[in-house]
């Protein structure tokens, strides 16, 4: 045994008390779904956890209606003070259960436990947290005094950080006033589902969440139900496209967040071991499952050789294997339809002419692996310059000016994410001016906390999760005048009043359109 | 004995000259009683083309401008347009054929729609940005930039102050604009394009096209450099058509508005067409 090397020391599943099978959680009750329900597996043994219901149509009308029942009789003429008050409960619920949830998710995402317990949940408590404390105190979110909320809140989230996905889109859209239908991805309904017991614990009013399970055309369902008045989607951009033009012609608001392809940046005064761990943060965390990972290393020429030996160096560290074992570095990845993809992408970086490298480490014989890459000497033009791999696979670029590595960064349809490291200051913000990217990191990587509004410019999506800006995504400022700004809800209020005056002032009514066939469905969400 | 009057071609105005359109083509502007007033320019779709090139060079010097000097040069317009008011009033009371009240209270509020936005510019970052309290040793600030090529469908039922009213709030966080003007009152836009050249608004800031908004529009609703869509006075147009062609390149998009509060002076206009940059930095004794 070597200095690296550690006796396995995997975590406990005795914390764990599931169920055989799942239902979907609709009107606070689990119910069948009436869908073909599939089983959720582990990535990293591919052995089965639980079946898990699967919703067709009927149950998303079923799912929306409760919703907007909820939201009617219930939700929407709660104080402030008391949607807060539930919202402290469940981060609180979340905190007495992290080390089940960490342990569930490690089980179905595939990722370290370590990441799971130390990021992915703490994370999902300080996000409610947080909202909670913003629900009596909407007036000061920026969008003038008495806000509206929308309604029923349709939100599909992907596979790389399950729970916390599902807490940064419940969280504000509870605290806003809004209800909620969500579907969680395919391979990751596990924490979704226990989470919904921690709402019944919560004893949040039934109907206010409601969490359906099933594949793509679940959530192209979702999106497209007449009785949602909010879209919220983390995923592929491919999705994302298919999401805004499902909405075109529609009342409903619309936020996305969709795929990145980040320029981490390394100038040569960057001080160098914090930077070598940023980069290794930066594309290895997760798998690389990050919609804002740094996978693309803009480092300036001179320091190359030596970025790259230490970055192999350090790579060559890292244990890779049972996600549950707390000295694990690198998981499973999430599928093999997502391994398939790496895979693929990765041959087509080496038929480019890049120079692959791989770090040394055993594959378990089962399950879904893909060890830390490398590809040096890659073109712009290159596909892994250009495809959001979403994968441990970091391909390596060289610049020579803060220029010509702006030009590189923003050279991409995308603009989620960059990293800056710098020794200087003033370079530091001048070249975070210059990139067309939502979150900046600088001398840091991957930090999320609940107070940073995140999300994207360009083809990344639109809108903002997290922070002030966050609750905008949820939040209509109260109509002034009403006639410009007047809304599903302002007009059906309207009706109800029957007040000939009121219909009168209404403007020209909004032409509507069947609901256009989407050319994708929302299959293979993933951020 | 009457002077014989001069009357003015009006023309496109890209990139900061007053072209014809590259087609050719023009189209008879006649007046609330008939009367023949102008042939306005046709715009093409090789119009629109190059209007999104003259806006896409116009941005980086727009949005790095600092924010004090954007505001000062949008009051500027406010000012040459005060100069100039007995004009619009003139042309507007012959365009809609409405009273000289009613054309100069338009001007009046285009005026001071003009000076409200202007205001704004270094002011906006200061109530849509925030300092965020994040748990760790990090400066974190979140600060609003423009989207970029902002394309619009001007209101069509208004010949200076819809044109303004969306205009107005695009420009202020620094983006440049492609704008189609009101296709029956074209000529107005034209002429406020022609204070645009004499204020110290760079060229290709704001771009103009007149003609047939359906025929132009789906131009600019897929054009791949077009960062954002701003379709309030497309409500009479196939704009679900346009909505969903965003949708190619995930253009943010504004929906139309219709009646008299269509485009009313407000933050969120501003705010649309932003995007919300947020920056962490390191903090550290070493």
């Amino acid at each position: 045994m070597s200095f690296l090397e550690y006796a396995p020391a995997p975590e406990s599943t005795s914390v764990l008390n599931l169920r055989d099978q799942y239902g979907l959680f609709i009107d606070g009750e689990f119910v069948d779904g009436r869908g073909t329900p599939f089983q959720t597996i582990s990535p990293a043994t591919e052995a089965r956890i639980a079946t898990i219901a699967n919703a067709n149509e009927a149950d998303v009308d079923l799912a929306v209606a409760a919703a907007r029942r909820a939201y009617d009789r219930t939700w929407s003429r709660m104080s402030g003070r008391d949607r807060g008050k539930y919202l402290f409960r469940i981060a609180r619920l979340v905190q007495e259960r992290a080390r089940e949830l960490a342990v569930a998710e490690s089980l179905d995402n595939g990722k370290p436990i370590k990441e799971s317990r130390d990021v992915d949940v703490p994370l999902v408590a300080a996000w409610f947290f947080y909202y909670a404390g913003w629900a009596d105190k909407l007036d000061h979110a920026g969008l003038g005094a008495n806000p509206r909320s929308l309604g029923v809140a349709a939100q599909v989230i992907p596979w790389n950080f399950p729970l916390l996905m599902l807490a940064w889109k419940i969280a504000p859209a509870l605290a806003a006033g809004n209800t909620v239908v969500l579907k969680p991805a395919e391979t990751t309904p596990l924490t979704a589902l226990i989470f919904a017991e921690i709402l019944q614990q919560a004893d949040l009013p039934a109907g206010v969440v409601n969490i359906i399970t099933g594949a793509g055309d679940t959530g192209a369902a979702l999106v497209a139900h007449e009785g949602v008045d909010k879209v919220a989607f983390t995923g592929s951009t491919g999705v994302g496209r298919a999401i805004a033009r499902q909405v075109a012609g529609t009342d409903k608001k619309v936020t996305l967040e969709l795929g990145g392809k980040a320029a981490n940046i390394v100038f040569d005064d960057a001080p160098i071991d914090q930077a070598i761990e940023g980069i290794v943060n930066g594309i290895f965390f997760n798998q690389g499952h990050v919609c804002c990972a740094g996978s693309r290393l803009l480092v300036q020429e001179n320091i190359h050789d030596e970025v790259v030996d230490r970055l192999k160096n350090r790579l060559s560290t890292l244990r890779l294997g049972d996600p549950l074992d707390k000295n694990t570095d690198i998981g499973a990845i999430n599928s093999r339809e997502q391994l398939d993809r790496i895979r693929e992408l990765s041959d087509i970086g080496e038929a480019e002419g890049a120079e692959r490298w791989t770090a040394p480490c055993e594959i378990p014989e089962n399950g879904f692996w893909f060890a830390p890459t490398i590809f040096t000497g890659v073109q712009t033009s290159s596909r892994i310059a250009r495809d959001e791999i979403f994968g441990p696979v970091l391909s390596v670029l060289t610049f020579r000016t803060p220029a010509e590595a702006i030009a590189k960064a923003n050279n991409t349809p995308y603009g989620l994410s960059a990293g800056i490291w710098s020794d200087k200051g003033s370079r530091i913000l001048a070249v975070a001016d210059q990139l067309r990217a939502g979150v900046i990191w600088a001398n840091t990587f991957n930090r999320f906390d609940p107070a940073s509004p995140f999300g994207g410019y360009k083809e990344s999506g639109y809108g903002r999760e997290g922070g002030r800006h966050g609750l905008a995504a949820y939040l209509a400022p109260a109509p002034v005048g009403g006639q410009a700004a007047i809304t599903r809800s302002s007009r059906a209020a309207v009706e109800a009043a029957g007040s000939d005056a009121a219909a009168a002032a209404e403007p020209k009514p909004r032409r509507t359109r069947a609901p256009r066939t989407p050319k994708a469905t929302t299959k293979g969400s993933k951020r | 004995m009457s002077r014989l009057a001069v009357p003015k071609t009006y023309k496109l105005y890209i990139g900061g000259a007053f072209p014809r359109s590259e087609s050719g083509r023009t189209y008879e502007v006649r007046s609330a009683t008939g009367a023949f007033l102008a042939n306005a320019a046709k715009g093409s779709r090789k119009d629109a083309r190059d209007a999104v090139v003259a806006a896409r060079s116009a941005v980086g010097g727009w949005a790095g401008a600092t924010a004090y000097n954007r505001g000062q040069v949008l009051y500027r317009i406010a000012e040459l347009l005060e100069g100039r008011r007995a004009q619009f009033v003139a042309e507007i009371e012959e365009a809609e054929g409405v009273t000289r009240a009613a054309a100069s209270a338009q001007v009046d509020e285009a005026i001071d729609r003009w000076v409200w936005y202007a205001g704004w510019a270094d002011k906006f970052a200061q109530v849509a940005g925030n300092a965020n309290p994040v748990a760790g040793p990090y400066f974190n600030i979140s600060v609003p930039e423009p989207t970029g090529v902002v394309a619009i469908v001007a209101p069509q039922d208004s010949s200076l102050l819809g044109f303004v009213s969306a205009v107005a709030p695009a420009l202020v966080a620094g983006n440049s604009v492609v704008v189609i003007a009101s296709e029956r009152f074209p000529l107005s836009a034209i002429s406020l394009a022609e204070v645009l050249a004499t204020s110290d608004v760079p060229k290709g800031v704001v771009n103009v096209l007149t003609g047939s908004p359906a025929e132009i529009a789906p131009w600019l609703a897929s054009h791949a450099d077009v960062n954002a869509l701003d379709l309030v006075g497309a409500g009479d147009l196939d704009w679900i058509d346009l909505e969903f062609a965003a949708a190619d390149t995930l253009k943010r998009v504004l929906r139309p508005e219709q009646g008299p509060d269509a485009a009313a002076p407000a933050l969120g206009r501003i705010a649309a067409f932003t995007e919300t940059k947020t920056v962490w930095h390191t903090k550290s004794m070493k």
